[in-house]
C-alpha cells in the first residue's frame, strides 16, 4: 500500500487529508490515478514529495512509500 | 551592548547556552526588512524588536480595518483607519525607543526591492498574495539576500528560508524551485476568501521570527532547503526536503532589467486576461437573462437558494473544485459566476471562456460579499 497526503486547499477537492491506495509503479501513474479519482486536482497546482523529499520528475514507488501533494499557500 | 539597561533587558536570552553578549550584539547590528504588517508581520516585527534587533524596515500599504483585529494583535480598536505602518512605528518605538523603525506606506514595487534589499541582512516575506511573493523571491535571489518565507492557508502554514548561504557552499533553494510559475490569484484562496484562525499566522510569524534570529546570530540550523508545514487542527509539523528545480532558473528574470520589466500583478491576475466583470447593480438590472452559477464550495455560507427564489433568478451550484478537463454540461449560454469575493469566479470564468467560447460568461464583481453589502442576501 501507498499513503497519499494532501495539504492546504487540496483537501477541499479530496475531502480527506490522507488516503491509502494500492501500489503504483511510479509517481506519474499514481498522480494520474489521483486526477481520475479527484478531477479537481487536474486544475490544481501542487508539488510532489516522496518520503518527505521533493521530486521534480517521476520516480519509481515502493510499497510503503508516502507521497505528499503540497500546494502553494498565499495567505498572510 | 551600549544601553545601560541592556543587560537587564535581555538577561533571559543572554544567559542561554550558545547565545550571550556576542549574539545580542549581532541582533543589535542586524537590519531586517519585513514586507507586510498583517497577520504574519505583526508577531514577526514585535518579537524582533523585543529581542533587540536594531533596525527594522516595515512596508505595508494598508490601513487597519476591523476584520484585521482577530489576528493582527499589534493593532487595537482605536487604530482602525490608521496606516498600519504608522501604528507599527509608534508601538515599536514604545517597545524599544532605541530601535530604528523605518516605514513605507506605499505598495512595494520592483524599484523598491532593488534599491532597499541591499541595505538589509535578511528579508522577510509576510505578504498575502502571489504577485508580491514572486516579486520578493526574485529580488532576493537577484540581490543575494536570505529570504524568510511564511504563508498560511485556512488551518495550515508554511515556513522556509530561501536563498540562504549553506554549509556545503552555495545557497539554499528558493520559491521558484518549489513552484516555478506563479499560480493565478483566485486559484489559491487568501485569508479573506478561505478564512484563517487568528492564532495561525501568529504561530507561523513566530516561526519566521525565530528563523530571522537564527540567521542574524548564527545559532542553530536555518530551515534552508526545507519546507516546514504546520497543521493547527492536529498540532503536527511536516517537513519536506527541497531540491533545485530544473525549471526554476528558466522562469525567473535573470537580470535587474528583466526583473524591472516583469509584471508580477499581470502574471497572477486573471482579471487582466479579458474576463468581463459585472457589478451587483448591473446584474440586478439584467439578472433574468443570466444563469447565476455559484462556484463556491458546498460548505461556504450563506447559500444563495433563498435569494435566487426571492429575486426570480435561475441558479446552479458548480464548485470550482469540481471543474476539470470535462466541464459539466451547461445548457444556458449566458452565465454570471459568483464566489465569496469575486476572485475564484474570475478564475472559473476564464476556465469556461477557454473551453467554451460559445458561452457568454461574466464574473460577479465583489461576489457574495457585495450581494450582502447591497442587502440582496
Amino acid at each position: 500500500m501507498i499513503e497519499v497526503l494532501f495539504f492546504g486547499q487540496l483537501t477541499d477537492i479530496t475531502r480527506t487529508s490522507s488516503l491509502a491506495c494500492e501500489a503504483f509503479a511510479d509517481t506519474d501513474s499514481l498522480i494520474g490515478h489521483m486526477k481520475e479519482r479527484f478531477p479537481g486536482l487536474r486544475s490544481a497546482m501542487f508539488m510532489v514529495a516522496v518520503d518527505n523529499t521533493m521530486i521534480t520528475s517521476s520516480i519509481p514507488l515502493k510499497p510503503g512509500s508516502r507521497i505528499a501533494l503540497m500546494p502553494p499557500f498565499s495567505g498572510g | 551592548m551600549e544601553a545601560p539597561y541592556a543587560y537587564d533587558r535581555y538577561q533571559r536570552q543572554l544567559i542561554l547556552k550558545g547565545f550571550g553578549v556576542e549574539a545580542q550584539d549581532k541582533l543589535r547590528r542586524g537590519r531586517v526588512l519585513v514586507i507586510g504588517a498583517g497577520g504574519l508581520g505583526c508577531p514577526i516585527i514585535q518579537y524582533l524588536v523585543a529581542a533587540g534587533v536594531g533596525h527594522i524596515g516595515v512596508a505595508d500599504p494598508d490601513k487597519v480595518s476591523v476584520s484585521n483585529l482577530h489576528r493582527q494583535i499589534l493593532f487595537g480598536a482605536d487604530d482602525i483607519g490608521a496606516w498600519k505602518a504608522d501604528v507599527v512605528r509608534q508601538k515599536m518605538q514604545r517597545l524599544d525607543p532605541d530601535a530604528q523603525i523605518i516605514i513605507w506606506k506605499e505598495q512595494w514595487m520592483h524599484p523598491h526591492c532593488l534599491e532597499f534589499f541591499p541595505q538589509y541582512d535578511v528579508v522577510v516575506d509576510a505578504t498575502d498574495n502571489f504577485a508580491s511573493r514572486y516579486m520578493i523571491n526574485d529580488a532576493a535571489v537577484l540581490t543575494g539576500k536570505p529570504l524568510v518565507f511564511g504563508a498560511v492557508s485556512q488551518y495550515e502554514g508554511q515556513v522556509a528560508v530561501f536563498n540562504c548561504p549553506i554549509a556545503e557552499g552555495g545557497r539554499s533553494v528558493h520559491y521558484r524551485d518549489l513552484f516555478p510559475d506563479p499560480p493565478q490569484d483566485g486559484e489559491v484562496l487568501n485569508c479573506s476568501e478561505g478564512g484563517v484562525l487568528g492564532v495561525l499566522p501568529g504561530i507561523i510569524g513566530c516561526l519566521q521570527a525565530a528563523e530571522v534570529i537564527k540567521l542574524l546570530t548564527g545559532i542553530g540550523t536555518p530551515l534552508a532547503n526545507q519546507l516546514l508545514t504546520y497543521q493547527l487542527l492536529t498540532q503536527s509539523f511536516f517537513t519536506l526536503q527541497l531540491s533545485a528545480h530544473p525549471m526554476a532558473g528558466q522562469q525567473m528574470p535573470g537580470s535587474a532589467e528583466a526583473f524591472l520589466a516583469t509584471d508580477y500583478v499581470a502574471l497572477c491576475d486573471i482579471a487582466r486576461q479579458g474576463i468581463r466583470e459585472m457589478t451587483v447593480e448591473e446584474w440586478r438590472e439584467r439578472r433574468r437573462s443570466f444563469l447565476l452559477v455559484d462556484v463556491r464550495e458546498p460548505h461556504e455560507q450563506p447559500r444563495l437558494g433563498g435569494m435566487c427564489s426571492a429575486w426570480s433568478v435561475e441558479c446552479e451550484e458548480l464548485p470550482l473544485s469540481s471543474f476539470s478537463d470535462q466541464l459539466p454540461l451547461l445548457a444556458h449560454r449566458d452565465l454570471v459566476l459568483v464566489c465569496k469575493a469575486g476572485r475564484r469566479s474570475l478564475l472559473a470564468a476564464s476556465i469556461i471562456a477557454n473551453k467554451r467560447p460559445d458561452i457568454h460568461v461574466f464574473s460577479l464583481k465583489g461576489g457574495v460579499d457585495a450581494l450582502i453589502e447591497s442587502q440582496m442576501v
